[in-house]
């Protein structure tokens, strides 16, 4: 079996467990809310419409964008319950919709003689409406199943655990064996949700109760086997939880914290794919309890600085801002930097910029880009950023067309002449494979990103937590660019995995501090 | 006994349904309200069992005031029979006709007797059709359940819109004698709705003419077809004469044209 699939069988019954958990319990709520909602509107064609029209509305914020959203308005929580708020309301307007039109669609003659017989409302509902309603109920529910099983594989960023962490965690890592078996497995459990579901409809159609329970007792197993994730939980003590943004170097960094954590007797559980934005709410919430993170990202995304300063002057600056602003705890640097840059393949960078490389700079670029049409591909937040804006206006960058991408295309397209110019970071071992060339920000607009290793105020008070990572900062990092590159390299072009990079890295890591140390 | 006193019934439009209609049902006869769609019969009917609620007038089953009656009480004491029988499509031939006695919370054994009891009266062999679904049954037999369902609780009182009126002729002719001879058997005192004149003669004890919301002429078929006092009601008396003639004439002529 390839190492891809072995390790993406060891995370099963997590990823596995907490998607059945996720999907069962926000349906369950979510059926236990919109029928009596839908009940309760049915009769009343206005209100009817208009709680149809809000959660229609609902709907079309995209899931992923309703997810992150969660975020905020639960007060910066990340994990399970933004994603379980997040899919409940994903799954009210299939169920709420379906009940008004099953409801609505019972022959009025049939209420009329239910009620002529001496029916009340509630006897009427529960003998006449709710049964003859139910295919159409059950329906709703159907397309609610599919829809929340397949949503949950998008709680990854907001820090949930699903099999969503298969396929952020493969597409970032170009481990496209992951991603499938996380999109394979997502679409076995919706079709055998559905299929259960299904049975209550064949039950009601064919009056047969034993369907009915072959169906329930399904589910009831699907939710069982999803509380393996929490009651693991709750039978070893509380885990730490490290946790990755999602690009290939952070999971390779997380995998050394892992290693070095748990040597340390730590129980660790890994976060993977959170946003970085979620992933910093989290640390200071103290839902995770430590991080990588890099002093440009929070000297121009927290801080809002326009100007740059000197390298060890904005990592000073930064972590004193942490601290008072937020009590997190920088531990120091890892001893590469993942910068961001503006990159060419060197031919297309001979034609624009001429054969001189001292002549390779962005300032040279800019008289280009007022003369020339130059495109330029960034990743799909840098140009929401600051530092683009102050790289654009000090520079006077005119370029003719600006793509979002994601990173791991980007890179590529850069070296075809798809794109002349892509906003790239430093450590991506693709700069040095694809042979491109960074151009030198000569007029130094562009802060300095060091990486740096950040620890939640509640983990710091742990004892012995911050001990076991002190290794990995010690005497400003034992990482330089070129190493972590080199380890960007063998997981992005090579395709091994993260972990087995990570601990080669840490090994690395140890026997340079035994140099040093015998020296 | 079932009184109307000065019952109208006005919509929330402003169109009068029903206007100041007053008729009494002695126990034990039936009496037929006539007329033409949308005169005001069904309307006047519903009232009865407060299915519609009158805007004002007085309406008195067995000496009590309608209106002090819950009327999910009112109506599981009075039978119900629907055009087109309305039986719940989700519920066997038993189930149905065990609605009301569950509604009253009866033990499921006297149910049971009940139902088959119910289907013997109605001609329909209980081991046979206990257990089908409405959708299994001709329209004649799904009718016959709807008379059962009506019945199960062992009403004094039937209420009745257009019980026959999507069934065919024959079907139709046998259902109505069954009925009627039931009716007797069970002393009950019922009110029908048709805009079948033949039918309004050879069931009812008492006959209602209404037209556009008002009650043109009360009384027995004898009576109505002897001094019909109106144009209106004349016209309408005299269309099963006119009908029955009109087919005689034609198989005098047919009994012409054919040598024998």
């Amino acid at each position: 079996m390839s190492e891809q699939l072995v390790e993406c069988l060891r995370d099963l019954p997590n990823y596995l467990g907490w998607h059945m958990l996720l999907s069962v319990s926000a349906l369950a709520v979510g059926l236990a809310f919109s029928v009596p909602l839908g009940i309760a509107v049915s009769r009343r064609p206005k209100l009817a419409e208009l709680t149809q029209g809000v959660a229609g509305v609902i709907q079309t914020v995209p899931s992923l964008a309703l997810l992150v959203l969660m975020v905020p308005l639960l007060g910066g929580r990340t994990g399970f319950w933004p994603a379980f708020v997040a899919l409940i309301l994903y799954s009210i307007l299939p169920i709420l919709a379906n009940t008004v039109i099953g409801l609505r669609g019972v022959d009025p003659v049939l209420i009329e003689a239910g009620q002529g017989l001496g029916m009340n409302d509630r006897e009427l509902l529960r003998k006449v409406q709710l049964p003859l309603a139910a295919p159409v109920i059950i329906g709703g529910v159907r397309t609610a199943t599919v829809l929340v099983v397949g949503t949950a594989t998008l709680v990854t960023p907001v820090g949930g655990t699903s099999l969503g962490n298969y396929i952020f965690g493969g597409l970032e890592t170009s481990d496209y064996v992951a991603t499938v078996f996380g999109c394979v497995l997502a679409a076995v459990l919706a079709i055998v949700m559905d299929q259960l579901v299904r049975l209550f409809e064949l039950a009601a159609k064919n009056r047969n109760r034993r369907l009915a329970w072959i169906g329930a007792a399904g589910l009831l197993v699907i939710l069982a086997a999803g509380l393996y994730g929490p009651i693991s939980g709750l039978v070893s003590p509380p885990p730490e939880y490290v946790a990755g943004a999602p690009f290939t170097e952070q999971h390779i960094r997380t995998e050394v914290m892992k290693e070095k954590l748990r040597s340390a007797g730590f129980a660790v559980e890994q976060r993977k794919g959170m946003g970085e934005g979620v992933q910093f709410l989290a640390l200071r919430g103290n839902q995770i309890d430590c991080c990588i993170n890099y002093t440009g990202n929070i000297w121009a995304v927290l801080m809002k600085e326009k100007e740059s300063a000197e390298r060890q002057v904005l990592y000073e600056k930064v972590s004193r801002f942490l601290r008072e602003r937020y009590g997190v705890i920088c531990l120091g640097k890892l001893g590469f930097q993942n910068a961001y840059a503006l990159a060419m393949n060197s031919k297309r960078a001979e034609e624009l910029l001429g054969s001189d490389r001292r002549q390779w700079t962005v300032s040279r670029l800019a008289e280009q880009t007022r003369r020339r049409s130059v495109s330029v591909s960034g990743d799909l937040q840098f140009f929401r950023r600051l530092e683009w804006r102050q790289l654009r206006d000090r520079y006077a960058l005119r370029f003719r067309e600006k793509k979002e991408a994601d990173p791991t295309l980007m890179y590529g397209a850069v070296r075809d002449g798809e794109v002349d110019v892509i906003v790239a970071y430093t450590s991506d071992g693709r700069i040095e494979r694809y042979g491109l060339v960074l151009l030198e920000d000569d007029l130094r607009v562009l802060p300095s990103y060091d990486a740096i290793l950040l620890v939640s105020g509640k983990a710091a008070a742990k004892p012995g937590f911050i001990d076991a990572l002190k290794p990995l900062v010690r005497d400003g990092g034992a990482i330089n660019d070129a190493t972590m590159q080199e380890a960007n390299r063998q997981v992005d072009v090579e395709g091994k995995s993260p972990r087995r990079v990570g601990l080669e890295l840490l090994q690395a890591i140890e026997a340079r501090h035994k140099e040093s140390g015998g020296r | 006994m079932i009184v109307l006193e000065q019952v109208s019934k006005k919509y929330d439009a402003g169109h009068l349904a029903v206007c100041e209609v007053s008729l009494r049902v002695p126990a034990g006869q039936l009496l037929v309200l006539l007329g033409g769609s949308g005169c005001g019969k069904t309307t006047t009917l519903k009232m009865i069992n407060r299915l519609v609620e009158p805007t004002s007038g007085r309406i008195e089953v067995d000496g009590r005031d309608v209106r002090s009656v819950d009327p999910v009480q009112l109506r599981r004491g009075i039978g119900y029979v629907l055009q087109g029988s309305a039986l719940f499509p989700h519920m066997t031939v038993a189930e149905n006709i065990a609605v009301v006695p569950r509604l009253l919370n009866w033990p499921a054994e006297r149910i049971e007797k009940r139902v088959d009891e119910l289907l013997r009266l109605v001609h329909l062999p209980p081991d046979e059709y206990r257990g089908r679904m409405p959708q299994q049954l001709s329209g004649g037999q799904q009718q016959r359940v709807g008379f059962a369902r009506a019945l199960a609780a062992g009403p004094k009182v039937m209420l009745l819109d257009e019980p026959f009126g999507a069934l065919d002729p024959v079907t139709r002719d046998e259902l109505r004698n069954e009925f009627l001879q039931i009716r007797r058997q069970l002393g009950l005192t019922a009110v029908m709705v048709t805009h079948d004149m033949t039918e309004a003669l050879l069931s009812a004890d008492l006959i209602a003419v209404m037209n556009a919301g008002r009650l043109l002429r009360l009384g027995t078929p004898r009576e109505l077809l002897t001094r019909p006092g109106d144009d209106f009601v004349a016209a309408l008396m005299s269309s099963p004469k006119r009908q029955a003639d009109q087919v005689e004439a034609l198989v005098a002529e047919q009994g012409n044209g054919e040598p024998l």
